[in-house]
C-alpha cells in the first residue's frame, strides 16, 4: 500500500519527520518496504527562464537557447522541444543531474557542433506525468533559480506492506489511526455529511443473494460531468501508484485507498430495470474492466440488472456499464460482500483486484452509509450533479464482538507488564472499549480480533515490542542431554563417511520431469505427480535419488568435468497407506567418467567400474551399521542397470539394502549422459536396528593364543558359477576352524578347459587350544574340497 | 717371529680389499681353520709356560687387531655397497603422488548439523515429518482454514490425490506441520526444532520452488514473548558466533501465532556483502528480515491435542539456505541445488569439520 506524506496528513495531525513516521510504522507492524523521496530524484533540476531562442545552425528541429538560472550567468542549452521559446519558465537539468526517466546522467556536451550545458525537461522525463510533447511550462512568476524540488513541493511516498489480518489499514485513514494510537499525532475525525437526495432513486436496488451480499446500498446522481480529475486527486492516486482514469473512477478509487472502502459507479444509462445482487448462473459470463471475459458459476455472486451481469461482485466491474466521458448519470454501489465468497470466487477465476483484497479480508460493515456519503459529496463537488435518495437493501453484519480480557496477559503472554490504565488507553485509541470488568468491545473494522491473545498483541505492539525484555528459557541442570535419534545419528555419520570417501554431497530437486521419474518408477505403487507443477521439469516426486544425480552428472560433464563422485542423502517418495506418502531415507551416488586420470605411473585414465560401486555400497552400508558380512550379492538391481554388471545386496532373500552397478546404456542415452556411469543406491530404511541395550563397553579383548594358518586352494569350476557361491561353500565347510576365505584369483585361458575358470581362495584357519596336526589339516582340506565339489568344483592338482 | 710386521702386512692387505668377497678370502686366510693366525694360536699349546707368557699376548693381540680390522673393513665395504645401491634407487619426488579424491558435505547439511548442536544445548530435539502432507496438517490445524486469504500467501503445490480422510495432499509449504505432529506424538512440555525441505510455487533470483526451513517450537507453562526473544538472540549469537547480533522485533501476522513477531537482524555492508552484527540503525548498517515467529495461537495448541489454558508456547521459522548464505557468503540460492562439483568443492565442508560447541559450531574459511 502506497501513500504520500501529505495524504497521511489529511488524516493525521503530526509534525513527525518522515524517518520518525517510518520507524513508528515498522514498530506497530506496518512494515515499510520503501520510502520514495521525489526530492532526491529531482536533485540538480532548477527553475529556469529561457531568455533567447535561436534556430540551431546545423539542425532544423533544434533550437539554441540561452537560459537564466538565477545566478546572472545565462547558460547555452540546445533544445528540441517545439514549445521552447524566449520568455518560457521551465525546468533545467544541469550537468550531473540524473534524469528520473531513463536514469542517465546529464553531461555538458556538443549537439551538432553547438555546446549544450543541460537539458530543458518534459514532465515525462521527470516522471511527473505522461506529457512529452514539449518541455514543462511553469507560471511566469515561478522563482527562477530555485531548486525545482522545492518549487514543485516534494511529497515523500511510503510503501507499506499490510498483513492480511489488517483490512482496516488498507486505507490511509486506518494507518493514521494506528500511528495516532502509537503517539505520533492526533487522528482527524472523518468529516461525513449526509447528502440528502432530491429525488427517488430511479432504479430499484435489492439483494437476491443475502448470503453473498448481505447489504447493497446505492443511489443515483444525475447530471454529472465526467472528465479529468483535479490535480490534488491525481496526485493522491499517483502517489498510490494508480493511474488517474476519469473523475468518477478516480473518486471511487480514492475512497477505497483513503478509507479501505471499495465502491463502484455504473453508467446509469447502460442499466435497465432493477439492479441487484444475485448468484451467477452456471456458464454465464462477464467481460470485466480488465478486458477479459470470465465464465461464472452459481457459487459466485454478481451484480446484475434485468438484462445481465454487470459486475463480478466485490472483485471487478464490467466493461459494459463502466463510466466513460459521456456518462451523465451514475449509479453508486456501496455493498458488503461475504469475505469467504469473495475469496473463493477470486481464486476460482484467478482474478485479483484491490477491491477483492479488501472484501476478502473484511471491510468495515459499519462504514456503508459513511462511504456512500463521502463518495456522493466528492462526486457532486468535482463532477456536479444531483443525488437521489439512498436505497439500503439488506443489512450488513453487526461486526461487533466482545472479548473477555485480563490485563495480566500482557505480561503472561506478551512478556511485558503494562499498567491497566495504559492498556485501556491504548485500546481506546485503536477504537476498542474496555469496560470495568475488562470486557472489550472490538471495533467493526477489526475482523481479525477475536480473542484475548489478539488484544495482547494490540497492547504490546503499540506499547512497543522493544520493551519486551529477553528472559532465558529454564534449562535442565548439568550438561545438555543428547537429543539425536538413532536414525538421525545414522544419517549424520553416513553423510560424513561418504564425504570422507571422496564423494561430494549434492542436494537435488525432490521433483523430476515425468519421463525421468517414470524411468525409475519400478514397484513403488505409483508416482506422486503434482497437479500444478511450476514447470514440466519439476513435476513428479522422485522415486529414486539416482535420476537427479544423473542429471547433475550430465551438467557437470557438460561443464567439462572429467570425473565425478556425487552423492545425496535424502528421501525418495513412495506410496504409503491410507493415501499418505511413504518417504524413505536413501543414499544415492553416481561415479561418472574418470576414476583416475592418466598418470605417469598408472598410464591411461581409468574409468569407474561396477566394483567401484560395490566397494562404495559395502563401505557405506558398514558405516550405516548394516551387517555387511551377512549380505548376499543377488541380481535384480532393476531395469535402469546394466543387466550383467549390477547387483543387489540383500539381508536374506527379501530385504534389499542396496543396489549398485553400471547404469544401462539405454538409460544413459535417455538422460543424454556419456557413459559409462556407476551408481549406488542404499535403502537405509531396510537396515535393522541394533538389538539390545546400547552400552559403551566393548566386548573383552581375547586374541587367539595360537597363530592362524593359511592354505590356498584352486578349483576348476563352471565359468558361470558366481565366485561368491564358491566362497560361501568353502566358508561353510568347517565353521569351527575357517575364520576367513578370500578369493584372490579368477583365471581363464591356458591350462583351463573351455567353459571353465580357475578360482583360487586363501583360507584362514584359526587353531583354538593346540596347533593343527597334519591329519587335522588334511581333514579340513578334504572338507573344503568336498563342499566345493557340491558346486561342481574340482581341486586343481 | 716378528708379529708386528705380520700385523702390519695383514692390516695393509685388509685395507686394500676391494670387495666383500676379497675380504672374506682374507678372513679365511688369516682366521679360518687353516688360517695363518689360527695356526699361530695352535702353537701356544706346545710352548713352555714362560714362552707362552711372552708370546701369547702378542699372538692374541695380532688376532684381535686383524679381527677388528676385518670387521671395520666389512662395515665400510657394506656401507659403500648400500650407498651405491641407494644412489641407483633415486626417484624424482617432484613427480606427482597419487591423488585421493576429496569429498565434501553440502552447506545445507552442515548448517543443519550446526543448528542441531546449538539447539541441543538449549534442550531442543530434532523432529521430522512428511514432506508430502495433507492440508489439515499444513493449513487447517495451523489456523489457516480453507477460505483464509493466508492460504494464498503460500504458493502451494498440490497433488490430485486425497488421503483416506478426504484431505487434499500437497507439498508442505513450511515446516510448521511438524509442530502439530510433534505435539500429538509427544505432548507437552516439548522443545523441538524441525529442519527440512519445503516447497512453494515460486521461482526467481532469490526464490526456488524447493528450499529448506527450520522450525522451532517450545511449549511449557508460562512461556511468553520474552522467552522467544531470548531464544532467538541466543541462537543467532551462537550460530553466527558474534555477541553483537542485534534483533529488531516487529509485530506481524501469521495465522498460527498470536501475537506474531517478525524478526529483523542488524547488518553492516562490508565489501558489498551483508555482515550480521550491530544495530541496523547504526551508520552504514541496515535491518534485514530473517525470521517469522510468535506465541502459538490457542487454536494451534488445541489442534495438537493440548489444553491451551494450561500450555503456552512459541514457534519460529527461518530459512536454512538463507542462514547458510549469510554465514558462509554464497549469493545464489539456485546454485545450492545444481550439484555442480566445483561449487560443492568450493562451498562444501570437510567431513571432519563436525560442528561442536567446544570448537565453535562454525567452520572458519
Amino acid at each position: 500500500m502506497k501513500f504520500s506524506l501529505s495524504w497521511l496528513k489529511d488524516h493525521l495531525d503530526t509534525s513527525a519527520s518522515v524517518e520518525e513516521i517510518a520507524a513508528k510504522l515498522n514498530a506497530v507492524g506496518l512494515e515499510v518496504e520503501g520510502i520514495e523521496d521525489p526530492a532526491a530524484k529531482l536533485a540538480g533540476f532548477k527553475v529556469a527562464k529561457v531568455l533567447t531562442a535561436e534556430r540551431h545552425p546545423n539542425a532544423d528541429k533544434l533550437q539554441v537557447l540561452t537560459v537564466d538560472t538565477g545566478d546572472g550567468q545565462p547558460l547555452q542549452v540546445v533544445c528540441g522541444a517545439p514549445n521552447a521559446r524566449a520568455g518560457l519558465v521551465g525546468v533545467l537539468g544541469l550537468p550531473g543531474a540524473v534524469v528520473p526517466a531513463g536514469g542517465f546522467e546529464l553531461k555538458k556536451s556538443a549537439i551538432r557542433g553547438v555546446e549544450s550545458n543541460g537539458m530543458m525537461c518534459s514532465t515525462r522525463e521527470l516522471e511527473l506525468g505522461d506529457d512529452h510533447d514539449g518541455i514543462i511550462e511553469l507560471p511566469a512568476d515561478a522563482p527562477v533559480g530555485t531548486a525545482f524540488a522545492d518549487y514543485h513541493g516534494t511529497d515523500p511516498v511510503f510503501d507499506v506492506a499490510i498483513t492480511p489480518n489488517r483490512p482496516d489499514c488498507m486505507g490511509v485513514y486506518g494507518i493514521a489511526r494506528d500511528l495516532a494510537a502509537a503517539g505520533l499525532g492526533t487522528l482527524k475525525p472523518i468529516a461525513v455529511q449526509a447528502v440528502p437526495g432530491s429525488f427517488p432513486c430511479p432504479l430499484p436496488i435489492r439483494t437476491d443473494d443475502p448470503e453473498g451480499c448481505p447489504a447493497f446500498f446505492g443511489r443515483a446522481i444525475r447530471g454529472v460531468k465526467n472528465g479529468t480529475s483535479p490535480q490534488w486527486l491525481q496526485d493522491r492516486l499517483l502517489s498510490a501508484g494508480q493511474r488517474p482514469i476519469s473523475a468518477l473512477v478516480d473518486i471511487t478509487n480514492y475512497v477505497m485507498l483513503a478509507y479501505g472502502r471499495p465502491a463502484h459507479a455504473y453508467d446509469l444509462a447502460k442499466l435497465s430495470g432493477a439492479i441487484f445482487a444475485r448468484r451467477a448462473v452456471d456458464g454465464e459470463s462477464c467481460l470485466a474492466l480488465n478486458g477479459k471475459e470470465y465464465t461464472l458459476t452459481s457459487a459466485m455472486t454478481v451484480i446484475a440488472d434485468d438484462a445481465g451481469v454487470h459486475d463480478i461482485a466485490g472483485i471487478m466491474g464490467g466493461e459494459h456499464s463502466g463510466c466513460s466521458d459521456e456518462t451523465t448519470d451514475v449509479l453508486l454501489e456501496v455493498a458488503y460482500f461475504d469475505p469467504v465468497r469473495i475469496g473463493e470466487t477470486g481464486r476460482a477465476l484467478n482474478l485479483t483486484s484491490d477491491a477483492r483484497a479488501r472484501f476478502e479480508r473484511g471491510v468495515d460493515p459499519a462504514f456503508l452509509d459513511a462511504g456512500l456519503a463521502i463518495l456522493t459529496e466528492l462526486i457532486v463537488e468535482i463532477c456536479g450533479g444531483e443525488p437521489s435518495e439512498v436505497i439500503q437493501a439488506g443489512n450488513p453484519p453487526a461486526g461487533t464482538k466482545v472479548v473477555a480480557y485480563d490485563p495480566a496477559m500482557s505480561e503472561g503472554l506478551g512478556g511485558v507488564a503494562i499498567p491497566g490504565d495504559r492498556q485501556r488507553e491504548i485500546l481506546a485509541a485503536l477504537g476498542f472499549h474496555a469496560d470495568a470488568q475488562w470486557n472489550v468491545t472490538v471495533p467493526s473494522w477489526r475482523p481479525d480480533v477475536d480473542g484475548a491473545a489478539d488484544l495482547v498483541e494490540e497492547v504490546v505492539r503499540i506499547h512497543g515490542l522493544d520493551n519486551v525484555a529477553s528472559v532465558a528459557l529454564p534449562r535442565v541442570d548439568g550438561v545438555a542431554r543428547p537429543t539425536a535419534t538413532p536414525a538421525q545419528k545414522l544419517e549424520r555419520k553416513l553423510r560424513r563417511a561418504a564425504a570422507a570417501r571422496g564423494l561430494n554431497e549434492a542436494v537435488t530437486w525432490s521433483f523430476l520431469p515425468e519421463a525421468e521419474a517414470e524411468a525409475f518408477a519400478d514397484g513403488n505403487g505409483g508416482l506422486w505427480t503434482l497437479a500444478n507443477p511450476i514447470s514440466e521439469d519439476l513435476k513428479v516426486m522422485r522415486p529414486s535419488l539416482l535420476p537427479g544425480l544423473l542429471s547433475a552428472a550430465k551438467r557437470n560433464s557438460d561443464r567439462g568435468a572429467a570425473g565425478l563422485r556425487l552423492f545425496e542423502l535424502g528421501r525418495r517418495y513412495l506410496r504409503g497407506t491410507s493415501g499418505h506418502s511413504d518417504e524413505r531415507l536413501t543414499l544415492g551416488a553416481v561415479l561418472a567418467g574418470e576414476k583416475t586420470p592418466r598418470g605417469w605411473a598408472t598410464g591411461k585414465a581409468a574409468t569407474f567400474d561396477a566394483f567401484d560401486a560395490k566397494a562404495e555400497a559395502l563401505a557405506l552400508l558398514a558405516e550405516a551399521g548394516a551387517p555387511v558380512d551377512n549380505l548376499q550379492v543377488m541380481g535384480e538391481a532393476g531395469a535402469q542397470f546394466h543387466p550383467g554388471q549390477s547387483a543387489t545386496l540383500r539381508l536374506g532373500p527379501k530385504t534389499v539394502l542396496a543396489r549398485f552397478g553400471m547404469l544401462h546404456p539405454a538409460l544413459l542415452k535417455q538422460f543424454d549422459v556419456d557413459g559409462p556411469v556407476a551408481a549406488i543406491e542404499l535403502f537405509l530404511d531396510g537396515i535393522p536396528a541394533k538389538r539390545g541395550a546400547a552400552g559403551f563397553a566393548r566386548a573383552a579383548y581375547a586374541p587367539p593364543a595360537l597363530q592362524a594358518v593359511t592354505r590356498d586352494f584352486a578349483f576348476l569350476v563352471d565359468s558361470q558359477l558366481p565366485a561368491g557361491d564358491l566362497v560361501r561353500a568353502v566358508k561353510g565347510a568347517d565353521k569351527a576352524n575357517i575364520v576367513a576365505v578370500r578369493l584372490f584369483d579368477d583365471f581363464r585361458g591356458q591350462g583351463v578347459p573351455d567353459g571353465q575358470k580357475s578360482l583360487a581362495v586363501e583360507v584362514t584357519l584359526q587353531p583354538a587350544e593346540k596347533s593343527y596336526t597334519e591329519a587335522e589339516l588334511k581333514g579340513i582340506a578334504e572338507a573344503i574340497t568336498a563342499a566345493a565339489a557340491k558346486l561342481g568344483a574340482v581341486l586343481r592338482g | 717371529m716378528d708379529y708386528a710386521s705380520t700385523r702390519e702386512e695383514a692390516l695393509a692387505r685388509i685395507a686394500a680389499a676391494q670387495d666383500l668377497d676379497a675380504l672374506e678370502a682374507l678372513r679365511i686366510e688369516f682366521l679360518g681353520k687353516q688360517g695363518s693366525i689360527s695356526g699361530l694360536l695352535k702353537t701356544l699349546g706346545a710352548m713352555s709356560p714362560e714362552d707362552r707368557q711372552t708370546v701369547g699376548p702378542q699372538i692374541h693381540a695380532l688376532r684381535e687387531g686383524v679381527t677388528e680390522a676385518l670387521a671395520a673393513r666389512k662395515a665400510g665395504l657394506e656401507a659403500a655397497v648400500l650407498e651405491a645401491r641407494l644412489a641407483n634407487e633415486t626417484v624424482d619426488l617432484t613427480l606427482p603422488a597419487p591423488d585421493a579424491p576429496r569429498g565434501s558435505v553440502h552447506p545445507v547439511s552442515q548448517v543443519m548439523d550446526e543448528l542441531a548442536e546449538i539447539f541441543a544445548d538449549l534442550g531442543f530435539a530434532v523432529a521430522t515429518g512428511p514432506e508430502i502432507e495433507d492440508d489439515w496438517h499444513n493449513f487447517t490445524a495451523l489456523n489457516i482454514p480453507e477460505s483464509h486469504p493466508a492460504r494464498a500467501m503460500h504458493d502451494t503445490f498440490y497433488f490430485p490425490d486425497k488421503d483416506a480422510e478426504g484431505r487434499a495432499m500437497l507439498l508442505r509449504t513450511h515446516t510448521s506441520p511438524v509442530q502439530i505432529r510433534a505435539m500429538i506424538e509427544q505432548g507437552a512440555p516439548i522443545r523441538i526444532i524441525a529442519p527440512g525441505r519445503v516447497y512453494r510455487s515460486d521461482s526467481d533470483a532469490t526464490h526456488t520452488p524447493m528450499f529448506h526451513q527450520v522450525e522451532g517450537m517450545v511449549i511449557d507453562r508460562g512461556i511468553h514473548l520474552g522467552h522467544l526473544k531470548w531464544t532467538l538472540e541466543t541462537f543467532l549469537k551462537a550460530f553466527f558466533e558474534r555477541d553483537d547480533i542485534v534483533l529488531r522485533l516487529r509485530p506481524s501476522y501469521f495465522p498460527f501465532t498470536e501475537p506474531s513477531v517478525e524478526v529483523d537482524v542488524g547488518f553492516a555492508l562490508v565489501g558489498g556483502k551483508r555482515v550480521l552484527g550491530g544495530s541496523g540503525d547504526a551508520p552504514g548498517h541496515g535491518w534485514m528480515e530473517l525470521l517469522g515467529s510468535g506465541m502459538m495461537n490457542r487454536k494451534v495448541i488445541a489442534a495438537g491435542g493440548l489444553d491451551p489454558d494450561e500450555w503456552q508456547g512459541f514457534a519460529f521459522g527461518v530459512g536454512v539456505d538463507r542462514l547458510a548464505m549469510l554465514k558462509y557468503g554464497m549469493d545464489d540460492l539456485r546454485a545450492f541445488f545444481d550439484g555442480d562439483a566445483r561449487w560443492l568443492s568450493h562451498y562444501g565442508f570437510n567431513p571432519n569439520d563436525v560442528p561442536t560447541l567446544s570448537g565453535g559450531v562454525g567452520t572458519a574459511a
